[in-house]
């Protein structure tokens, strides 16, 4: 039924002849691979390890810029050259940073200690990376998405990052490279490593709960979130087991997933991959597999033979780290309020879901909307004038003056202004600011009068009896003539749903 | 040329006073070095010419008017696994050829900044390990008493220069008795700190969890005169602690009368009976100067050795895995990757280092992490606890700082664990991160010198100078 899988997988091509989807509903987020249906025979499971750079001044354990596209090799010292000698001390504001990660998590936030991870690679300057194992600072925690499902986190804890490596020749892979260069400004970067439970049961799912730890990750100033610059970083551990099963199957770590969309892509071909292989009686291989976006496919990391025993034990050049009830205090109180409750508090004052007003919460458009809202502006209305006009223009959107936000808003829910008109002046607003009144009475906008525009749709039924029969019998069709013959004959002046009203009025009393 | 020197401390106060230049002090002591070294091969690099511009420094403040410090004019000889700023540093290794730190240790900015002047790098077993100074990549040492036999180690070349007159102060650094053994052997004094007492910042590590930075000196005042000068909190040290103790030097005459001094049965046992017979004197010269002296048993102390030697070859596996041909040092070509790792560290580190290396990687791998490292961990605790009881009713406790005195030239270097039983008496106090000293107290039958060591609690060093003080006054001459 499937193309030959071999054991590493390299024989996965394009064709899918496989005949179930990757879990979740609707239809496949893929358009390019044929035979994706809708019947689930089986299911995927996910958990994610979220590498997040900390917005700190300075590297983990010494005082070196933090910094990225810096010249290499520029933001180094002893201590993240790993010189003999050289020792680390801990960044306060790292764990502070950390444990702000911790507290938007729900997660317990503890007395840590930090281990060391040995193994060999030019990147790290004293090939081991200081990390924590099995006394990490966050655990236990987990994140609501905005569909209302919750991912649980195992923990969140504290480690420093790696240099860089340039593989020059060969194919640009290290063991047959002419030459590598090395740069170790990124050596000792503070990170925190996030680790969800195989709570995850989609691509789509994946892709909310990054985007979602993303904001939260952006909103407590731990991260600026940049995917692409690699300060979030995600590898996904993914398996696959029948449809109602409990069990875990055995899962394969992917690594290089640089967006939403590699990640998204690189589930749905892994699980299927993973199916594939149990379909034909094989079995799947623990490993480590690297998704290559041009190709579409993971291919096998390392090789067996090159399994690693970390070796770890506790880092004897540091103290323990108990940040004490006092800081913790501190921390939780000092934190913004996250994106989860920004929502809740946007959807109950519009009155729409959480989901509906995700997008606003997103973009930070939430306080201005809210304004608006409180000074009587139309929900609905306040959150789709933002989500769309506003969210096109998100330098404009930093200038927009709220009072005048909100004073178009109650113009268009008075009828003053047109849709098409109140987008037109919203547009000018974000581009050059300005009073909207004052920029509609420019532009000649000026909402008739609702009489006028009683008087325009009498004269066009009169005028038009056959399309006016049709209407009255249930023919939706023809709104769209009556509404598009009145704003012709009035220039756009008129409101649209204003005229639907009316021609609706009207039918009903004839 | 020659002066009349004094210990270091006299020396220090003829300078300060302007009696004595310290280009004079220096002078003498590259004399000396030039005249000795070629016998005893102390130093791995003499800093003749750095050594004179630090001299002439010195002495343009004293013409000026100014304080150069408590070592004014002292000249220093530093173990050569400290970082001095654009000097070799080699740790008597292959593997850090052509190194040159860009800083410099903690403790050497401290000596400076206290007016002495640095002579030289000294010769140690490579890397710290060993107990002989003979696993040095360069050349063993030898002992200044007697050129046929080893000064211990691995700071063997500290003691020998303090033990030679080449420099009346030194560094070394301790993780098992790399200081004390040394000192005991060479007939000097060597003081193990407290951990945390003296920063780390740019001492090559061993095993760090156990190392620590100490004096050599030719009296206990000129241990404690140095001590002073390098202890201090240090920020740059996370394991350093927030007050160490000051001013040994001022308290050293309080005498020792009503101490109580504990003579540790398990370490005096299995010792040679010449080294013993000193012991027992040495108790009778405490108990004569007024202390309460007995015998006491910390049982734990019997299970240090086993347990040390799994966890400093641990981490030292990590701590040397850094050497690795990327960065600096020796780089030996390969076809990739990991023959250049092969080749590198096959070509740069001795013997004894990679058996230490395979011991610790053992000891750390995944299935025996628990049985060993953890194990040894326990057993450490366990030593703590046997201690802080022994404590309970002691100041102090005394012990040999070696089984043996000085040991002919190669007669241990074929077999690992003899020279490892050097240290049994050392190590438990590096287990315990407690301060310990040897104090030299007569000789042997061979008449080479004998060490007892005095070992204090957790910051105890004021205490353990005082009966090192009243030791080194009842010593036989
Ligand atoms: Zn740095």
């Amino acid at each position: 039924m499937s193309e030959q899988v071999g054991p590493s997988g390299e024989g996965l091509g394009p064709r899918r002849a496989y005949e179930t989807a990757p879990g979740g509903d609707g239809p496949p987020a893929f358009g390019e691979e044929p035979g994706l249906g809708p019947r689930r025979a089986y299911e995927t499971v996910v958990g994610l390890e979220v590498h997040c750079e900390l917005r700190t001044a300075t590297k983990l354990f010494c005082a070196c810029r933090n910094a990225f596209g810096d010249d290499p090799n520029t933001n180094v010292c002893p201590v993240c050259l790993g010189l003999p000698g050289s020792l680390p001390v801990l960044n306060a504001r790292a764990v502070e940073l950390a444990m702000r990660i911790g507290e938007a998590l729900h997660c317990e936030v503890r007395r840590s200690i930090f281990h060391r991870k040995n193994y060999f690679y030019p990147d790290m300057p004293k090939d081991y990376q200081v990390s924590q194992y099995d006394e990490p600072i966050n655990v236990d925690g987990w994140l609501e998405l905005p569909d209302g499902s919750r991912v649980g986190i195992e923990r969140a804890h504290l480690e420093e990052d790696t240099g860089s490596n340039r593989h020059v020749g060969g194919d640009g892979r290290i063991h047959n490279a002419d030459y590598s260069l090395v740069d170790y400004n990124r050596a000792g970067v503070p990170l925190v490593e996030i680790v969800s439970r195989p709570d995850i049961r989609s691509a789509e799912q994946a892709r909310a709960y990054v985007s979602e730890l993303r904001a939260i990750l952006v909103a407590i100033g731990a991260s600026d979130g940049k995917m692409e610059e690699g300060s979030l970083r995600v590898d996904a551990n993914v398996s696959v087991r029948p449809a109602g099963s409990d069990q875990l199957g055995t899962r394969c770590e992917v690594k290089n997933l640089n967006s939403l969309r590699s990640l998204g892509r690189a589930i749905d071909h892994e699980a299927a991959r993973q199916w594939e292989l149990l379909q034909a009686g094989e079995r799947v291989v623990q490993e480590t597999r690297h998704w290559n976006e041009a190709q579409g496919r993971t291919v096998s990391g390392r090789s067996k033979e090159e399994a690693y025993d970390y070796r770890y034990f506790p880092e004897p050049d540091l103290v323990p780290v108990d940040p004490g009830e006092a800081w913790r205090d501190e921390v939780r109180r000092a934190l913004p309020m996250l994106p989860a409750a920004r929502r809740e508090r946007l959807a109950r004052a519009a009155g729409l879901s959480p989901a509906g007003v995700a997008t606003v919460v997103e973009l930070d458009l939430d306080t201005l909307v809210l304004a608006a809202i409180s000074a009587g502006a139309d929900g609905r209305r306040a959150v789709n004038r933002a989500a769309n006009e506003v969210a096109a223009d998100l330098d404009g959107a930093r200038r927009l003056d709220p009072a005048a936000f909100t004073k178009l808003l109650l113009l268009e829910d008075a009828g003053k202004l047109t849709a098409t008109q109140a987008k037109q002046v919203l547009a000018e607003m974000l581009a050059s600011g300005g009073d909207p009144e004052e920029l509609a009475a420019a532009r000649g906008f000026k909402a008739m009068e609702a009489a006028e525009v009683a008087a325009q749709v009498d004269a066009l039924i009169a005028a038009h009896p056959g399309e006016w029969e049709r209407f009255r019998g249930g023919d939706a069709k023809v709104t769209g003539f009556f509404v598009g013959k009145v704003m012709k004959a009035t220039q756009g002046k008129a409101d649209g749903r204003a005229v639907t009203a009316l021609l609706q009025e009207r039918a009903e009393l004839s | 040329m020659s002066i009349g020197l004094g210990t270091a401390r006299e020396t220090a106060g003829a300078v300060r006073r302007g009696e004595l230049t310290a280009r004079q002090v220096v002078e003498e002591h590259l004399e000396r070095i030039a005249v000795g070294d070629g016998e005893v091969h102390a130093f791995n690099l003499v800093l003749a010419d750095e050594a004179r511009a630090a001299a002439d420094a010195v002495d343009h403040r004293v013409a000026a008017g100014e304080d150069p410090g408590p070592l004014a004019g002292v000249p220093v000889a530093l173990k050569d696994n400290l970082c001095t700023r654009g000097v070799p540093t080699t740790c008597s290794s292959r593997i850090l050829e052509g190194w040159r730190p860009p800083y410099d240790a903690t403790v050497v900015e401290r000596v400076a900044a206290a007016g002495g002047v640095v002579v030289g790098k000294t010769n140690l077993d490579e890397f710290a390990m060993g107990s002989s100074t003979e696993n040095s990549a360069f050349g063993p040492t030898r002992n200044p008493r007697d050129f046929t036999r080893v000064p211990g180690g691995s700071s063997g070349g500290s003691a020998a220069a303090v033990a030679a007159g080449m420099a009346p102060l030194a560094l070394g650094s301790d993780t098992g008795g790399s200081i004390r053994q040394p000192a005991a052997l060479c007939g000097v004094v060597g003081v193990k700190p407290t951990y945390g007492v003296v920063s780390r910042y740019g001492l090559i590590a061993f095993a760090s969890s156990l190392d620590q930075v100490g004096p050599f000196a030719a009296t206990v005042a000129d241990a404690a005169l140095l001590l002073d000068v390098i202890a201090g909190h240090d920020p740059a040290d996370s394991t350093s602690v927030p007050n160490p103790p000051a001013g040994l030097l001022a308290h050293l005459g309080d005498g020792i009368e009503g101490l109580r001094v504990g003579v540790v049965r398990e370490l005096t046992e299995g010792v040679d009976p010449d080294v013993a017979r000193r012991l027992q004197e040495a108790g009778d010269a405490l108990a004569g100067a007024g202390a309460k002296v007995d015998e006491v048993s910390v049982p734990a102390t019997i299970h240090g050795l086993p347990a040390y030697y799994l966890i400093a070859p641990a981490e030292a596996s990590s701590n040397l895995a850094r050497y690795d041909g990327v960065r600096y040092g020796l780089r030996v070509d390969g076809n990739d990757i990991g023959a250049m790792y092969g080749a590198t560290r096959a070509a740069g580190f001795g013997p004894e280092v990679k058996r230490r290396i395979m011991l610790g990687t053992y000891a750390l791998s995944a299935g025996y992490y628990d049985a060993y490292y953890g194990q040894a961990q326990r057993v450490r605790t366990l030593i703590i606890a046997d201690f802080e009881a022994a404590y309970a009713s002691f100041d102090v406790l005394v012990s040999p700082t070696s089984p043996t005195t000085a040991f002919p030239l190669g007669s241990k270097s074929e077999n690992p664990l003899a020279m490892y039983l050097s240290d049994v008496c050392t190590i438990p106090s590096n287990l315990a991160g407690h301060p310990a000293m040897s104090v030299p107290f007569g000789t042997g039958d061979d008449g080479l010198p004998v060490g007892v060591q005095v070992m204090a609690p957790s910051l105890g060093e004021p205490v353990m100078f005082r009966v090192a003080a009243a030791l080194e006054k009842a010593a036989p001459a």
